[in-house]
């Protein structure tokens, strides 16, 4: 008898710790809250979804900071924030954090979002821009506003990436209330944000998508790659749907807009 | 379906036969098939789907009837198949380009939406475009005065081709078009929406189906605007709000594309559609397609990503400029 | 608080007490108005009323204008003036303040704040028998500056001498004279010199304290939140209030460095207690703790005395027409200078 108290206070503490754990990794929720289902019985994460938060200037705590482009002038200035990645500074390797610090010295140059390249994973969740779920039994797209990216997470005949890409290769499925994004096959082109913040090919993210009120889904990241981190990492966020009436994803074609960017130098020149 | 995108029109007549009677039975119009149901009641035309095709837009000028014969039209497939792989010949200007059939791009290896008829236009009856207004004619003149202000294909990006600049391709219209290669779409429903999603360039039209109206004039898209309602089994999806710069065959701003979408086969979707364009057209035009279903999945076409060609060939025009500046003596010589 | 602290809050209580009479009605500046002094309290002690959500009421407009100085003078060794003492004081700098803006002057190139109601002796302001704000050291003086802050202001002052002159960019200018950020906002809330003017306002689980000039505002959590990031840095610092009995108790960190209080360190620590001791008086104290600077935490104690509103905006940048004209005519100096020179060597 007195072995089998021990044991379940031991387990009681264990699950009492693990809940406090879990309630500082998601941000509060009305408890137990369930979305509606969808027509095939599952939790309902159909809608137009956008994150509120400086996440893509920099998913690390940081301070407000001017434009890197004078003539933008405030329009351009970071805001601050206090940072979505759980546990404080980003777990670099020391050779990568050089690179994340020569990366952020010259992100102009160097950040894809600059030359409208695709956004890669996480960040396309907080650009800034929204998104829509289409949920369906077998696919459940993740449609965003910039760059027309998109993802496909096959909920079932699911294979491995087959090539390496910017979006990688996702394969979902249910645990309970929340959808479970795994993803592979990443290439190492895209970052996590404005601030140089990075990963290499061996990228892993795996991304839970639940309810936590009508509006509202929580949004929580681990990110694993071997090469660029001494760690798996966590973040985690709100997700705001977008309720205004006849709200929907407009076009962000913005290849056009960096034209001259990437080749204005290489216009003709009126001859002589 | 693992043959599929493997096949090589050349050795699979019979399989055409089978297939040209089915279109014939389409043409027919005697549909059986009883079109399964989403989870929320819409009709699914759900899967992968591919409309490659040989059938061109307007009846080639030697043809008058509406419809080929099995044989013509397995011979006119041939003759355009023959032609694509042509372009490949080691030595052709073409075959710099990279060999399409190599990579199995070419369209006698995809998944073929075929059908017997000499034109996808069916109306007007001659399977050609209408008439073009006296709009449309100051509309199309001013679009080469400004094509021509813009200078050569390589005289800068802007002045090079959408596709080439990886800005938007023929697929995803509306209305869809064969897009050469890598003609697919994966079609996906939810509650209230149909998402095409085509492969080149990864673009995706979200069609909401709860009658809310078209947005202000004030916004204008590549791929427009679209509005979808079912009517029966037929998914009817109205498009306005273009912006006008990547038109289709001429049109402008103002068309208005009604596409009709029906599941008539478990592996076949009847893809109609009209285009109404008054500032470009006298009257009205209309398309008869269909969609093939074909294996999936789709991959990601990273084309602005990867486009070392536009860049590459810009580099290469203005070396050729300099170069040509460099030596003008060359040219005074007579 | 502790007793001492009591009774220090008392005696500056009694002081007001004692001299309420004497005030109302004289003229403490030449040629103006009579200056509203802080009322009396009751002789029992004060209960401050309750919001709606039941936190001590703070809630108002108030100023800390003073005449008293923030260091003990040279020549004063007691901690509190007599009534007539503190009178001559505040008469002579009221003076003082006049004098400023003598035509002819220099200082009366800037405007003449007498004529705009902007001098301290035409508005109202918190009266105090103390000879100093700083109550500990009990000398009334700020400790001695320690050897790492010693060798800061040095770097600080290289890197000035490094950027030129005043008016050789307009990085090199005043922080408040290009309308970053003034003395009122702190934190700690100093005297502005005018406009030295605050808003409380309180809901449930926040005390906001709004400062005029430069339209600052600080919104105090009291939630017990954890502290902020150590990467997040902010010229107002980042605060986190409590409430211990009828004072709250904000604690600030995370100050970004660039707006150095005293010469003090980034990683300075503002404590502040705010206590309603009358319906128009908050004692206001604040300790300054940072070891970089100096070895010895140090106490300052500035009443606040409720003032008319409303506060008004306050658009220092949009309307900061003296930076660009300042620099303008800085560079025609330099340029008249320069064609001088060249007319004089040939």
């Amino acid at each position: 008898m007195m072995g089998n108290r021990f044991l379940s206070r031991v387990t009681v503490v264990a699950i009492v710790a693990w809940v406090a754990v879990a309630m500082t990794l998601v941000t509060a929720q009305t408890p137990g809250y369930k979305a509606p289902r969808a027509p095939d019985g599952k939790p309902n994460l159909n809608g137009i979804w956008q994150a509120i938060n400086t996440a893509n200037w920099d998913i690390e705590a940081h301070s407000a900071a001017p434009s890197p482009v004078l003539e933008l002038g405030a329009a351009g200035a970071v805001p601050g924030g206090l940072g979505v990645v759980e546990g404080g500074p980003l777990p670099y390797r020391p050779e990568a954090l050089a690179k994340r610090n020569e990366n952020r010295a010259n992100r102009l140059k160097l950040d894809p979002e600059v030359k409208c390249y695709l956004p890669g994973v996480p960040r396309a969740s907080y650009m800034g821009f929204p998104f829509q779920i289409i949920q369906s039994q077998k696919h459940v797209m993740l449609v965003h506003e910039y760059a027309g990216a998109v993802r496909t997470v096959y909920m079932t005949d699911q294979v491995e990436a087959p090539a390496d890409s910017w979006m990688g290769w996702s394969n979902g499925r249910w645990e309970g209330e929340s959808l479970v994004v795994d993803t592979k096959g990443f290439n190492d082109l895209s970052w996590f944000d404005r601030a140089g913040n990075f990963h290499s090919d061996a990228l892993h993210v795996v991304e839970r998508f639940t309810a936590r009120s009508a509006d509202t889904l929580n949004y929580e990241v681990t990110v694993e790659d071997p090469k660029v981190f001494t760690r798996p990492w966590k973040m985690s966020m709100p997700l705001y749907r977008r309720v205004e009436p006849n709200a929907q994803i407009l076009e962000f074609r913005c290849v056009e807009f960096v034209e001259d960017l990437l080749y204005g130098h290489l216009r003709k020149q009126p001859s002589q | 379906m693992e043959g599929i995108r493997g096949t090589r029109a050349s050795r699979s007549l019979a399989a055409l036969v089978i297939v040209a009677v089915a279109s014939v039975t389409l043409a027919a119009q005697a549909p059986t098939y009883k079109v399964p149901r989403t989870p929320d009641g819409q009709p699914d035309l759900q899967g992968f789907w591919s409309n490659a095709t040989y059938t061109p837009l307007e009846r080639p000028d030697s043809v008058t009837k509406e419809f080929y014969t099995p044989a013509e039209a397995a011979a006119a497939e041939k003759a355009a198949a023959a032609r694509e792989n042509a372009e490949t010949e080691p030595g052709t200007v073409a075959d710099v380009h990279y060999d399409f059939t190599q990579f199995g791009l070419d369209r006698s290896q995809a998944t073929l939406a075929r059908t017997l008829r000499t034109s996808l236009i069916v109306d007007p009856k001659n399977g050609k475009l209408p008439p073009v207004t006296a709009e449309g004619k100051r509309i199309l003149a001013a679009r080469a005065e400004e094509a021509k202000r813009l200078g050569g294909r390589w005289d800068s990006a802007q002045s090079n081709q959408l596709d080439d600049r990886c800005i938007i391709m023929a697929g995803p219209g509306p209305p869809m078009m064969d897009a050469a290669y890598n003609s697919n779409y994966h079609i996906v429903q939810a509650p209230g929406y149909v998402m095409i999603l085509t492969e080149m360039i990864h673009d995706v039209r979200i069609i909401p189906l709860d009658g809310r109206p078209q947005p202000p004039e004030s916004v204008r898209q590549w791929m427009g605007v679209s509005r979808g309602r079912w009517e029966g089994d037929t998914l009817v999806v109205v498009t306005t709000n273009f912006n006008g710069k990547n038109p289709l065959r001429g049109s402008t701003e103002n068309m208005t594309v009604t596409e009709r979408l029906r599941r008539v086969a478990e592996d076949t979707i009847e893809y109609n559609f009209t285009i109404d364009d008054k500032s470009m057209w006298e009257r009205p035009w209309s398309v008869e397609a269909v969609m093939r279903q074909t294996a999936g999945p789709l991959f990601e076409h990273a084309c602005h990503e990867g486009n070392r060609g536009l860049y590459n060939t810009l580099v290469g025009a203005r070396l050729e400029d300099r170069k040509a500046a460099d030596a003008p003596s060359k040219t005074d010589s007579k | 608080m502790n007793s001492r602290s009591l009774v220090s809050v008392g005696a500056v209580v009694l002081g007001v007490a004692v001299l309420s009479a004497n005030i109302a009605g004289q003229a403490p500046a030449p040629a103006a108005k009579a200056a509203p002094a802080a009322k009396p309290p009751a002789a029992k002690a004060y209960t401050p009323p309750k919001t709606p959500d039941g936190q001590p009421d703070l809630q108002g407009f108030w100023t800390n204008s003073t005449y008293v100085p923030f260091e003990r003078p040279q020549g004063v060794t007691k901690e509190f003036y007599t009534p007539d003492e503190a009178e001559a004081a505040i008469k002579a700098a009221a003076a003082r303040e006049a004098e400023q803006t003598e035509p002819g002057t220099a200082a009366d190139v800037h405007y003449d704040f007498s004529q705009f109601g902007l001098d301290r002796s035409q508005s109202k302001f918190a009266y105090s028998l103390r000879t100093s704000l700083v109550v500990d050291p009990p000398d009334g003086k700020v400790p001695p500056v320690n050897a790492q802050g010693q060798k800061r202001a040095a770097e600080r002052a290289a890197a000035r001498k490094l950027a030129g002159g005043p008016y050789d960019a307009v990085q090199n200018m005043a922080i408040g004279s290009r309308c970053i950020i003034m003395g009122g906002s702190g934190p700690p809330m100093m005297n502005a010199g005018y406009n030295a003017n605050y808003q409380i306002v309180q809901s449930p689980g926040y005390v906001m304290i709004l400062t005029e000039m430069i339209h600052d505002v600080r919104v105090i959590p009291l939630d017990n939140r954890a502290q902020p990031p150590q990467d997040v840095r902010q010229w107002i610092g980042l605060s986190r209030g409590r409430w211990e009995g009828n004072t709250l108790v904000v604690e600030t960190t995370n100050f970004n460095g660039k707006n150095a209080f005293r010469g003090a360190s980034e990683n300075m620590k503002v404590t502040e207690r705010f206590t309603r001791v009358a319906d128009d008086v908050i004692d206001y104290k604040f300790t300054i703790e940072d070891p970089a600077t100096w070895d010895r935490a140090w106490t300052a104690d500035a009443p606040l005395a409720r003032t008319e509103g409303p506060i008004f905006e306050f658009a220092c940048h949009e309307t900061n027409y003296g930076i660009a004209n300042i620099l303008a005519g800085a560079r025609a100096e330099e340029k008249q200078k320069a064609e001088r020179a060249k007319k004089g060597s040939n």
